[in-house]
């Protein structure tokens, strides 16, 4: 059976809509806040906005991360800034032009109301982030600086040095802990929610281990928040932490919360190169840079001279030449294609030859090496220490890298999953940034989720549908929790009873190359088809010899590495399968049947306005596809053009 | 590169720990130090042995999970670097190295190489915070911060939460990591009705959580991976005398 998928878009015009479903919605009496408890998974950006702004509201809130402290979270790792349409700077900004760039840039895929709603509230995270300390970037009248960011024509962006996700993510934690010293939050570190609890058709819980001692607690509630980021990690390499996984939304998919639009993942552009077979993990090199540098490539493939020796006239400014107006401030699935296009031809640079130059020495001759250094110092440091290299000196290489993902738990309006009672906000949502997010905008969206929509809407459901009597809330020795609780102890058994031969990364990095080669930067038909008949080969040998030294009831990095990677897989399956029915390229899903001649993306509006909504149907089972159309009433459809 | 390590091996809180021995080889210099401790792990797993679980999770020196006294050295011999950054360039062939967890009676040891640094969290908790709740907030520009106050106050908020002021500190104090919190709210004008309240509450809890005091070793500086001043630590002195001459309870 598909889903009925009803986004709940309020009726009126899309500037009014937010101001009238907040009038529209239900609020509970500030006497019963204290009487629901609210789960929340995940301290980022979206989670630790949302358990402190509900511990505000009254609720009993319990927090869960898997990291030691819940200001770990990978939002901290944010460089570039946050995007407002404050128009401080005078230049033409407006709330309607950040709805209309962030739904143009996202390749028209997009639910337009959140968007608008999205760009709405940007302001007011501004506001309630200086409130709270956030040591924004200043003018030396005492003003907020702004710069211009990832392809925007505009200067919308609010920064804290290369470390804005940091200070935003410290306030939102400084406000966190604020409510955990009230009593309002409690706080599980080193805790990963292992299944969410349905009862009655709403969610009603939690399954969590202990990371630490290993033990199996369960958590009831009256609602549970999924704020656990996106599942970028499935590549194995990519810009995420090493923790970051798709867990706690695969669990919820698997518990009846449509998936969206899984092939929808961002290849950011400037990261440093591979370097080795040993590599971790990938570094990102902030897209300001592209503000000061150039990128270009050897004309002559196989150019093996160093980048100091090849002459101006020798040089393909490629970004430049096929993008006289934008030029190498495209946006990020653009200009990351364009890399790829030039390595596959041949021109990569550097020893993989999967890497192009990033070129600061036009601004340094035009500004001075100062000025350069107060604007990237920082980042040219990073460089360094990564590769050796001087940047100053030499130019940078990059090659694109899995950063983001825009998929994720289908949800309506209000941020509720297919499962009453289930919610998803930022990274782990699918609803903002259609096919392709701008730069800046997941801090933005983080942090609208859980300040200004989830207090909202949280507490429209539970005044619609919670219970205030203790009598009727579902307890933990309720059969549920007895089913889902049985079923995380067989699964950990299963893994640790394998005692195979090859290690948890071992599988994670045949997985992440595969998916890397046939569901990344470019997709085919031929590519999908195969990577849809080797993930389950490869995931029948993951179940039948992966090694997983120690116990199940101690502290076990390989256990929780196999959990992750065991739902990698899963998740793998519909990613591809997503990928294979998308038949256009839109955004960061390049599927190479659909290109114009000039090589760029060819949408199908006819036939692909839509998003893609899956619903899990057991391992090995085809999962069904709903569609939810998207209505664009406010903008018109056009092809992106950067030229 | 060939490398010999020598690792503090400890199964839990309460077991007995001592360090090991183990050969790597093979170690690339463009490795970071993470990796080459990747590869050893997967060397332990093949040999059906138990992997060195330790802390870590951006692997972009930003998160604070990394730690490792290297050599006797918090984040290792590379300055303003987390381990995770650590390259192993800036290591030779045949070099023996000694890695061991943080060392602090407030941070107690959870397995092998990671402690718990949840005392931390409690310090914050103890006022590291400005009191406000999420909406209603005044438009951002109307309240101009002078740039220097703004920058000043982004100097110590760079503060990463890792640890290694405390570890690489012969007191075991934690001096330098409260004075970043509470130097960096201290300089906007949003930090200045909970100042003295804050300076108080946070060092009291600070002594609660058995953290020694400052005597101007300064080791803390040394190591900062995010180069955090000690000139912040004397602020939070004078915040902390003020707040405690002038306190009306």
């Amino acid at each position: 059976m598909a889903f009925q998928l009803d986004p709940k878009i309020p009726s009126g015009p899309l500037e009014e809509k937010w101001t009238k479903h907040r009038f529209d919605m239900k609020l509970v009496n500030p006497a019963n806040k204290r009487k629901f408890r609210i789960i929340v998974i995940g301290s980022g950006l979206a989670g630790g906005a949302a358990a402190a702004s509900l511990g505000e509201l009254g609720y009993n809130v319990d927090c869960f991360c898997f990291q030691d402290s819940s200001r770990r979270a990978h939002s901290i790792a944010a460089q570039g800034g946050i995007n407002a349409a404050k128009n401080y700077p005078n230049d033409g900004d407006s709330i309607w032009r950040l709805f209309y760039d962030t739904i143009k840039g996202g390749d028209y895929r997009a639910r337009e109301a959140n968007v608008y709603r999205l760009a709405e509230v940007s302001n007011n995270i501004i506001d309630q982030c200086v409130a709270q300390g956030v040591p924004f970037a200043r003018e030396y009248g005492g003003l907020l600086d702004n710069r211009s960011f990832g392809g925007a024509q505009v200067s919308r962006t609010f920064y804290a040095r290369g470390q804005t996700g940091q200070q935003l993510l410290l306030g939102a934690y400084q406000s966190l802990q604020r409510q955990v010293a009230r009593g309002s939050v409690t706080m599980h570190v080193r805790s990963e929610m292992l299944d969410v609890v349905v009862v009655d058709g709403h969610a009603r819980g939690i399954i969590v281990r202990n990371l630490i001692t290993g033990e199996i607690t369960r958590h009831a509630g009256d609602a549970v928040l999924i704020c656990s980021g996106g599942y970028g990690n499935v590549f194995y390499l990519s810009t995420n932490a090493m923790g970051s996984n798709v867990t706690a939304a695969m669990r919820a998919h698997k518990r009846g919360a449509g998936f969206a639009n899984p092939c929808f993942t961002q290849i950011h552009p400037t990261c440093i190169p591979v370097s080795s077979e040993h590599q971790s993990k990938l570094t990102l090199m902030s897209e300001s840079l592209r503000n000061d540098g150039r990128v270009w490539v050897p004309k002559k493939a196989g150019d093996n001279r160093a980048p100091n020796d090849i002459p101006e006239d020798e040089r393909d400014y490629y970004l430049e030449r096929r993008y006289p107006s934008f030029g190498n401030l495209v946006p990020r699935d653009v200009a990351s294609r364009a890399a790829k296009e030039r390595c596959d031809a041949g021109f990569g640079v550097g020893a993989t030859k999967l890497a192009v130059y990033l070129d600061f020495k036009d601004a340094i001759e035009r500004l001075g090496e100062d000025v350069i250094r107060a604007r990237y110092g920082n980042l040219f440091q990073m460089y360094e220490k990564i590769t050796a290299e001087n940047p100053y000196k030499v130019p940078m290489r990059i090659f694109p890298a899995v950063h983001y993902t825009m998929g994720g738990l289908w949800v309506d309006y209000n941020l509720m999953t297919t499962v009453p009672g289930l919610f998803a906000l930022g990274e782990a949502n699918f609803s903002d940034h259609g096919a392709n997010r701008l730069g800046a905008s997941a801090l933005m969206q983080g942090l609208a989720d859980g300040y200004f929509v989830a207090p909202y809407t949280v507490g429209d459901y539970l005044a619609r549908h919670g219970s205030l009597q203790a009598k009727d809330k579902v307890k933990t020795d309720h059969p549920a929790f007895d089913e889902a609780e049985k079923g995380v102890r067989d699964r950990l058994q299963k893994l640790m009873s394998i005692q195979g031969k090859q290690s948890v990364d071992s599988f994670h990095k045949k997985l992440g190359l595969l998916l890397w080669n046939h569901c990344g930067m470019g997709r085919t038909r031929e590519g999908l088809e195969k990577a849809l008949s080797e993930i389950p080969r490869l995931r029948e040998e993951f179940w039948q010899d992966v090694r997983i030294p120690g116990e199940a009831n101690e502290f076990n990095p390989e256990l929780e590495k196999a959990g992750r990677v065991a739902e990698f897989f899963d998740f793998a399956e519909t990613m591809c399968l997503d990928a294979l029915n998308r038949e256009e390229s839109c955004g960061g899903h390049f599927r190479e049947e659909h290109q114009t001649e000039e090589g760029e993306a060819l949408r199908h509006d006819d036939e692909f306005a839509y998003a893609a909504v899956w619903e899990y149907k057991g391992e090995g089972q085809k999962p069904d596809l709903s569609k939810e159309k998207l209505e664009f009433e406010n903008v018109k459809l056009t092809t992106r053009s950067y030229k | 590169m060939k490398i010999t390590l020598h690792v503090w091996r400890q199964k839990n809180a309460t077991s007995k720990g001592g360090m090991e021995t183990y050969v790597v080889d093979g170690v690339s210099a463009d490795m970071s130090f993470l990796e080459m401790l990747d590869m050893l792990n997967e060397q332990l797993i093949a040999e059906g042995k138990e992997p060195i679980a330790f802390d870590h999770d951006c692997r972009e020196g930003i998160c604070g999970t990394c730690s490792l006294m290297i050599n006797g050295v918090a984040h290792g011999p590379d300055s303003g670097t987390t381990t995770c950054q650590l390259h192993m360039r800036s290591f030779q062939d045949g070099d023996a190295i000694h890695i061991e967890p943080w060392r602090s009676r407030a941070f107690p040891v959870i397995r092998d190489l990671v402690v718990d640094r949840s005392a931390f969290d409690r310090i914050i908790q103890a006022g590291g915070f400005i009191s406000i709740n999420a909406g209603g907030a005044q438009d951002a520009n109307n309240l101009p911060i002078p740039k220097p106050d703004s920058d000043a106050a982004m100097d110590a908020a760079a503060c990463i939460g890792c640890g290694a002021c405390v570890a690489s500190c012969p007191n075991g104090s934690a001096m330098l990591f409260v004075a970043a919190k509470i130097g960096h709210l201290a300089h906007l004008p949003q930090g200045q009705p909970e100042r003295a309240m804050r300076a108080r509450n946070m060092v009291a809890q600070m002594d609660a959580e058995g953290f020694g005091a400052c005597s101007n070793h300064y080791e803390c500086e040394a190591v900062c991976p995010k180069e955090i001043p000690v000139k912040f630590i004397a602020k939070m002195n004078r915040d902390f005398m003020k707040a405690s001459l002038c306190s009306e309870s």
